[in-house]
């Protein structure tokens, strides 16, 4: 409770984290409520109106190469974004932090084992596993998402090990052993607990990655299906474009960048405020964000 | 040393085996029979099919097929690509240079960026210059590659028209291949014009690349001069004197090993990032590679392109790990982490 009061009145004083809450709400609200936000529907095609630049008559952002309308496009995309950077990041954090309780806490063979497994994982760049899971289960967004858990688990894993081996030798973690608590009971309410500010930090800056990485897929031509919206997608379509329309791959672009820049100044603010020892160099998952 | 290097590598063959069932797991995941999806709405007979599955033994058991697949890897042999009919190790080596060039310049172009801007950045402390490098990192780390790619393109090829928006070097050069690299193989023959050509093709898609990698490399470096410039010796030879520039040779020598390192691990992730750029920029790298597989469903040649990439970066961080302990003998096995 104190290290919640401690964030909240570190964030409160950030001029930067509160503008950085403040455009994820938005996002969020937009994404929710993008059926009655958006003028137009996303999918319908005018073909006497194709191609309008920003500002036209009834198209504040344009319309794209069939016509449909950009700013309903960009706020129906939203949605992707907002719902595989939510479902991927929580998805591949519970699957971490089970593995990481059990490879820390247990030790041994197990821990070497399910370690060995991590570095194998850690030894393909992201994207390309990604990109390789999606290949061969097919297009979708629920591909996306498996593929973006399966590549996304061993932060955690990793994080939480190294917490959980020097938690486990900490005088409350054996006191609770001597006074016969079950090592389930003493992994979730003794070590968990005292491995969730780091878990925050690192889960922030992976809606970042997420994100973006889903929007690389899609670019790529293996995102969502064709019928679902997505800035990675809109963007993607706008590049055969690029020298008669510039909005269509600039605005979608910008849209992600925004959102992304956002989290990563969240995730900053939060690292700053939950560890002390931290000096102001993001590392780690950061190290991540661009691949 | 010896002793840390050979536990690394026994790592790195563990490391390897694990790789390799990922990889050979990919095609045996595909939801329903591989060769049915591969051809998924074409014309191909039934017997054909059936000769496709033996021709890639998926109709031995799975521990065999993992086995021979293995062995023949081990012999450089990767299978056969389904839609070129040519060996898949004959395709990805004539597109590795092109990776690796892009991925050193790439790299050179965050050097020479990152570089001025931590030290101006560590030595103002506090200043608008630190500031301002901490904002250009953020931008630099959140901007999507493709998206910058994309952008560079709108305002230097299309509008500008300053450089070429994609391939590797003017058609018609007439080079002959040598090495692979073509940069090398033009300065070889002495063709500068396909060397210029060259290098303005390759120049976008480098700053975009590197663009991802500057961020992180200035804050590893800045960090590193911050640590350095409140020690002794900096201060004694302050005291001694010393001019400006050869403080900061000085402190520059002790503060890198640690971003060699940092860069060392993002040479891989850029073989990752390489992947986007090289389709926006249509670079005919690795990734490309891999994306246009994909794209025909050429599951053999996919395996075998993600095949060697992961083996690659393996190699870069082994290579990196050994160069840490070599620079900085106070490293031990657990404290390697990447």
């Amino acid at each position: 409770m104190r290290a919640l009061r401690r964030t909240y009145a570190f964030l409160g004083c950030s001029a930067l984290a509160m503008a950085a809450i403040a455009v994820l709400a938005a996002f969020v609200l937009v994404g929710l409520l993008a059926p009655w936000l958006a003028p137009h529907d996303p999918n319908t095609q005018d073909l006497g109106a194709r191609l309008l630049p920003p500002l036209s008559d009834g198209h504040v952002l344009g319309t794209d190469a069939l016509g449909r309308d950009v700013l309903s496009r960009l706020i129906h995309g939203s949605r992707i974004s907002l719902v595989v950077g939510f479902i991927a990041v929580l998805l591949a954090a519970t699957i971490g932090i089970v593995v990481g309780l059990v490879s820390g806490y247990v030790g041994g063979w197990v821990d070497g084992l399910l370690m060995r497994i991590v570095d194998a994982w850690m030894a393909f760049p992201f994207l390309l596993l990604a990109i390789a899971i999606v290949a061969v289960l097919g297009r979708g967004l629920d591909n996306i998402v498996i593929a973006l858990v399966v590549t996304g688990w061993v932060l955690y894993a990793r994080l939480v090990r190294g917490e959980t081996l020097s938690l486990r030798e900490r005088e409350f973690t054996l006191s609770a052993r001597g006074l016969g608590a079950s090592p389930v009971t003493i992994a979730v309410k003794h070590i968990l607990p005292n491995c969730l500010a780091p878990i925050l930090v690192v889960a922030t800056l992976e809606i970042g990655v997420v994100i973006v990485m889903e929007a690389s897929l899609s670019f790529l031509g293996l995102g969502a299906s064709a019928a679902e919206t997505s800035w990675g997608g809109m963007l993607a379509d706008g590049r055969s474009y690029l020298t008669r329309a510039w909005w269509l791959a600039t605005l979608p672009g910008l849209a992600i960048f925004v959102v992304v820049l956002a989290v990563n100044v969240l995730g900053d603010a939060l690292r700053d405020a939950l560890d002390p020892r931290h000096e102001k160099v993001p590392q780690g998952s950061v190290d991540q964000l661009s691949a | 040393m010896l002793g840390f290097v050979v536990r690394r590598l026994g790592q790195t063959v563990l490391v390897l085996f694990g790789v390799s069932i990922i990889v050979f797991s990919l095609i045996h995941i595909t939801p329903g029979d591989a060769v049915d999806v591969m051809f998924a709405g074409e014309n191909v007979s039934a017997e054909q099919r059936e000769q496709y599955r033996r021709q890639l033994g998926l109709d031995q058991p799975l521990v065999q097929q993992y086995l021979a697949y293995m062995a023949s890897a081990a012999q450089g042999d990767l299978g056969t690509s389904i839609r070129r009919g040519t060996p898949v190790t004959e395709i990805i080596g004539t597109t590795i240079p092109a990776t690796v060039e892009l991925t050193l310049a790439a790299l050179l172009v965050a050097v020479v960026i990152a570089v001025p801007v931590a030290v101006v950045s560590a030595l103002r402390q506090g200043s608008v210059w630190e500031r301002g490098g901490n904002l250009l990192a953020l931008f630099g780390i959140s901007m999507p590659s493709f998206w910058l790619g994309i952008m560079l393109i709108l305002v230097f090829s299309a509008g500008l028209q300053w450089f070429p928006a994609s391939g590797r070097v003017a058609s018609g050069t007439g080079l002959q291949q040598i090495t692979g690299f073509l940069l090398v193989d033009a300065v070889l023959q002495g063709d500068w014009a396909a060397a210029w050509s060259g290098l303005v093709h390759i120049a976008l898609p480098a700053v975009t690349l590197g663009t991802a990698i500057t961020a992180t490399l200035s804050r590893v470096l800045r960090s590193g001069l911050l640590e350095v410039k409140g020690q002794d010796y900096v201060e004694a030879l302050r005291a001694r004197g010393l001019r400006f520039t050869t403080l900061l040779r000085h402190m520059l020598r002790n503060a890198l090993p640690a971003s060699v390192i940092v860069m060392g691990v993002r040479i891989g992730s850029l073989l990752g990032g390489a992947i986007v750029v090289e389709v926006v920029f249509g670079w005919p790298g690795l990734g490309r590679l891999v994306v246009d597989a994909i794209q025909n469903r050429d599951f053999p040649l996919v395996q075998g392109a993600v095949l060697v990439l992961a083996v690659l970066f393996v190699l870069v961080n082994l290579f990196t790990d050994i160069l840490q302990a070599w620079l900085d003998p106070r490293v031990t096995l657990t404290g390697v982490s990447r």
